[in-house]
């Protein structure tokens, strides 16, 4: 029961570290489409890596805090 | 409801929804395929085992997951606890099951090597004969219409595989990039189709192949594999000798050979964790229902799995996108002409 709460609590932390990075990510993406707007399908690609690396760590801690 | 009377009367325990196990048993690996209500397909089940080959299907378990149907095949005796095939204890213990269980609840019971055709190999095979069917139909397209405008199933695929050439494959790998074409284009659609085809509830869909850390493994280690054996000199000269001071190189060099292997072990994990989650988030939503035992939770929780779902279908194009992308970049850090 208790360990159960711990791995919850760890795997909030990350959502809450995941979801402030995803946000950084794609408020700068849409400030860079808005300045160039021409750009906006490198842009796309570039911020979606970026966000697959931010996204992968959050669910690392997820997969520790199910194991 | 099932309504009990004093005579059946279950323990209170036993009864109650347990929303963690529930959606851990729908994600996991199965011997049978539930089609609808009570309705199950048995799978093949084929076991190695010290006294020869044991071959049966799994509706000899009658459903049974508790251990207490045993199967007798090869001379040895067998039960099923938990979609897990065991070797049979002598006798049934209190509770009526050939199984002994240790203090944390995990089965004592010895393993036979399993080789069974489970729900994911039969998805496995389904997704290979759908992605002959779709591709050697589209290729022979542009054989049957060579220079004319596509057609049909052809002009559906075109943009895709341009998608992958133009977008992953020319910009990662540059003008080498034909070489790598076969790899990315089919590990791009095999995980696609598959996150597509979990993503179907019932009958040809409903497996969870590529939020199998066995599949995603195979699949990283093929990329692992073509980056390692196609890295030039550069490469193994930029993991070796780096372009730092000498005493450097103490720290460097054991981060470098490292960082060889985390690459493909992150590609794994991202897409077993993003497809495996993704399924535990719909079952979570629709077991809300069942948690709170009314059918008025429905009204929120269905529409939200519904919302989910929607997601999960770009994530099933994104995730598929994501790992062909890596691929190629790594492939491309590994074969980059130094300037």
């Amino acid at each position: 029961m208790i360990t159960g709460s711990i791995a919850a609590i760890g795997a909030g932390l990350a959502a809450i570290g995941a979801g402030m990075g995803i946000g950084k990510i794609g408020s700068s993406a849409m400030e860079g489409i808005a300045r160039q707007p021409e750009a906006a399908s490198k842009i796309q690609t570039a911020m979606l890596i970026a966000a697959a690396f931010v996204e992968a760590v959050a669910l690392f801690a997820v997969v520790v805090a199910l194991v | 409801m099932k309504t009990t009377t004093a005579a059946h009367a279950e323990p209170e325990a036993e009864k109650k929804f347990n929303l963690g196990k529930f959606a851990l048993h729908h994600v996991a690996d199965s011997h049978s395929w539930h089609v609808f209500g009570d309705y199950t397909i048995g799978l093949p089940v084929i076991l190695s085992t010290p006294t020869g080959l044991a071959t049966f299907n799994a509706s000899d378990f009658h459903g049974d997951d508790e251990g207490k149907v045993v199967v007798e095949r090869a001379g040895q005796r067998f039960v099923s606890v938990h979609d897990k095939i065991y070797y049979a204890s002598e006798g049934a213990n209190e509770h009526g099951a050939y199984a002994e269980h240790d203090a944390a609840g995990k089965v004592k019971n010895a393993r036979p090597l399993d080789f069974s055709i489970t729900k994911n190999v039969c998805t496995l095979l389904l997704s290979v004969v759908l992605l002959l069917a779709v591709f050697l139909k589209v290729a022979n397209g542009y054989k049957v219409r060579s220079g004319k405008s596509p057609k049909g199933l052809q002009s559906w695929f075109e943009p895709i595989i341009m998608f992958v050439r133009d977008d992953i494959a020319k910009p990662n790998l540059g003008h080498k990039y034909e070489r790598f074409m076969p790899y990315l284009l089919t590990v791009f659609f095999f995980i696609w189709f598959n996150n597509m085809l979990g993503l179907i509830p019932f009958l040809p869909g409903g497996a969870n192949l590529t939020g199998n850390i066995s599949i995603t493994v195979v699949l990283a280690t093929i990329t692992f594999l073509l980056v390692n054996f196609n890295g030039n000199k550069y490469y193994w000269k930029h993991i070796f000798t780096p372009d730092v001071p000498w005493w450097l190189y103490i720290v460097l060099v054991p981060v470098e050979i490292i960082g060889i292997f985390t690459k493909p072990i992150a590609l794994a994990i991202r897409l077993f964790a993003n497809i495996t989650a993704g399924h535990i988030l719909v079952l979570a939503l629709i077991g809300l229902i069942f948690v709170f035992n009314s059918v008025f939770v429905s009204f929120v929780s269905v529409p939200f799995a519904l919302f989910i779902y929607g997601i999960e279908l770009l994530v099933a194009f994104i995730q598929a996108f994501i790992f062909t992308i890596l691929s190629a970049l790594f492939i491309g850090m590994a074969i980059e002409e130094h300037h």
